[in-house]
């Protein structure tokens, strides 16, 4: 269960609100969408939520972790919990597809056998198996977001989280992504997609968080993106 | 261990992959250590230099014709007994009549000159010299001393002082400098290397930040840089060894014929594994704290 607890958030250097006294809960298993214009605070509940960055106000709970309490010593076996997404897919660029995939395995520690068993299994479910030997470079902006997808729950994490997955890619891949998050969450990770395009929150049917000026304004169990 | 060799595969990996990166990096290393092995035989020729002017700094005390040897050995004893001298040695009248006549066997004039002679013109002496330059003075004031000063003749400290004391200050100039040598290039050997690392690190900082999201302890995102920090300070200690062979025997000839006692390729060959440790030890120490120190900052979470 993710709980954001009266949650603010300023960035003294733009003095700006980035969340203003922000509350929510997400139940294990749920698929969230959170809306709003540019800047309204989506990118920084994820920051926060990731451990990225620390609330200047509130608390964040995941599962047992109180999050703005977590050392930097306790962020990386946290992190091991959630998988990410990004819209610039963040990649490590010299590893290979299956050296990426195989990366978040080995930092958690799991053996070489369960790898070799675990990285071609998640690659068949993203339809990637035949560029596993491929660099990122050398793949189509919807391959890489796979590629993304599939580190972030090779690890079967608790929580997916996707910061404008599908900001990169045209409609096609799009729905190709959105698609692969749904069957995640039929999985049973809880998904929490950050996004401002309108057509994937609507056709979604799902719960919609949404945010203004760093409030949130909505919070709908089937909601639909209702954004002047 | 499984974590171990998983950071070793990755250290080497990243050499392998960012050739040209490594390459440029190995490169300035490379520079660095031959600095760096430059500083150590440009200490050993100074040492040379400077050991081959002490030698020929001395102070000789002659002694009056009708003074017995043995007076002359008990007071070659008494010096060597001194903590300031290394040694004293005797040339008797005989042995110096017979050095003159060798030193100057082609000068005709001079031989006919000595076979006119009905008596041995030439002293005894002593020839003293001491441990450290500066306590000549020293010395030449014991032989200054009223008992001694009755058998001596004449002492060369007095004429030769000015020559002695500049020779002297050339001595601990030429030290001086070179501890100031060596100490500034090894500065700027050990600081480009780390410029060079820090950059190679720095391009790859988003890297980093992505590793760190995945769950990356920083004992996992250090590791592979501090492999190959060692690698690289590694492969730049051989390579700069293997340049500096056909170096030193190109040189030695020439520093030979400057400081005769100096035979560089010799001392080379008797010494080549402890300069090859201090090579290695040199660039590997570099090479590791180079990256360990760069990467610091982006440990951060």
């Amino acid at each position: 269960m993710i709980i954001f607890q009266h949650v603010t958030k300023e960035y003294n250097h733009h003095g700006t609100v980035a969340l203003d006294k922000v509350s929510f809960k997400i139940q294990h298993g749920e698929f969230v969408s959170i809306v709003g214009r540019s800047g309204a605070g989506k990118s920084t509940v994820v920051k926060l939520l990731i451990g990225e960055d620390k609330p200047d106000k509130g608390q964040i709970f995941f599962g047992s972790y109180e999050v703005n309490k977590l050392k930097p010593s306790d962020m990386p076996e946290y992190r091991r919990h959630i998988g990410v997404i990004f819209q610039e897919f963040r990649l490590l660029t010299r590893k290979t597809v299956f050296e990426n995939l195989s990366f978040a395995l080995e930092v958690a520690g799991r053996p070489q056998r369960e790898i070799n068993e675990f990285v071609p299994q998640v690659l068949e479910m993203v339809g990637l198996t035949d560029k596993a030997k491929n660099f990122p470079t050398e793949l189509s902006g919807g391959e890489r977001q796979r590629v993304a997808i599939a580190r972030a729950m090779i690890n079967r994490p608790d929580l997916i989280i996707a910061d404008e997955p599908t900001g990169n890619l045209d409609p096609l891949n799009t729905w190709e992504v959105i698609k692969i998050l749904m069957k995640i969450n039929e999985l049973g990770s809880t998904v929490l997609l950050a996004t401002h395009d309108k057509e994937i929150v609507n056709t979604l049917g799902q719960r919609v968080i949404t945010l203004e000026d760093g409030k949130v304004v909505r919070d709908e169990e089937h909601g639909r993106f209702l954004i002047g | 261990m499984v974590t171990l060799s998983r950071i070793i595969k990755y250290g080497l990996q990243a050499i392998w992959r960012n050739g040209l990166l490594s390459a440029s990096t190995i490169s300035v290393m490379i520079l660095a250590a031959l600095v760096f092995e430059g500083l150590i035989i440009f200490n050993v020729v100074g040492k040379s230099a400077v050991q081959s002017i002490q030698d020929k700094i001395d102070i000789s005390v002659y002694f009056k014709s009708n003074t017995p040897e043995d007076t002359i050995l008990g007071i070659k004893r008494s010096l060597e007994g001194l903590n300031e001298v290394k040694s004293a040695e005797y040339i008797s009248r005989e042995q110096a009549l017979e050095d003159f006549k060798a030193k100057h066997a082609t000068d005709d004039a001079i031989k006919q000159a000595l076979d006119e002679l009905t008596s041995n013109p030439l002293l005894a002496s002593l020839n003293v010299k001491a441990k450290d330059p500066h306590e000549y003075s020293t010395i030449a004031d014991y032989l200054q001393n009223p008992s001694l000063k009755d058998n001596t003749e004449k002492i060369t400290y007095a004429q030769n002082q000015t020559v002695i004391e500049r020779l002297i200050a050339l001595v601990d100039t030429l030290k001086g400098a070179g501890i100031l040598l060596t100490i500034f290039f090894a500065f700027l050997a050990v600081m480009v290397s780390f410029n060079t690392i820090r950059l190679a690190i720095f391009s790859n900082s988003e890297q980093l930040s992505i590793m760190r999201l995945v769950g990356a302890s920083n004992k996992f995102i250090q590791g592979p840089y501090i492999v190959e920090g060692c690698f690289y300070g590694f492969i730049s200690a051989v390579i700069s060894f293997v340049i500096l062979i056909p170096i030193v025997g190109f040189l030695s000839p020439y520093l030979h014929s400057f400081i005769p006692e100096l035979d560089l390729a010799v001392y080379f060959r008797n010494s080549y594994v402890l300069l090859f440790f201090y090579q290695l030890l040199f660039c590997i120490i570099v090479g590791i704290l180079s990256s360990s120190i760069a990467i610091r900052r982006y440990l951060k979470t």
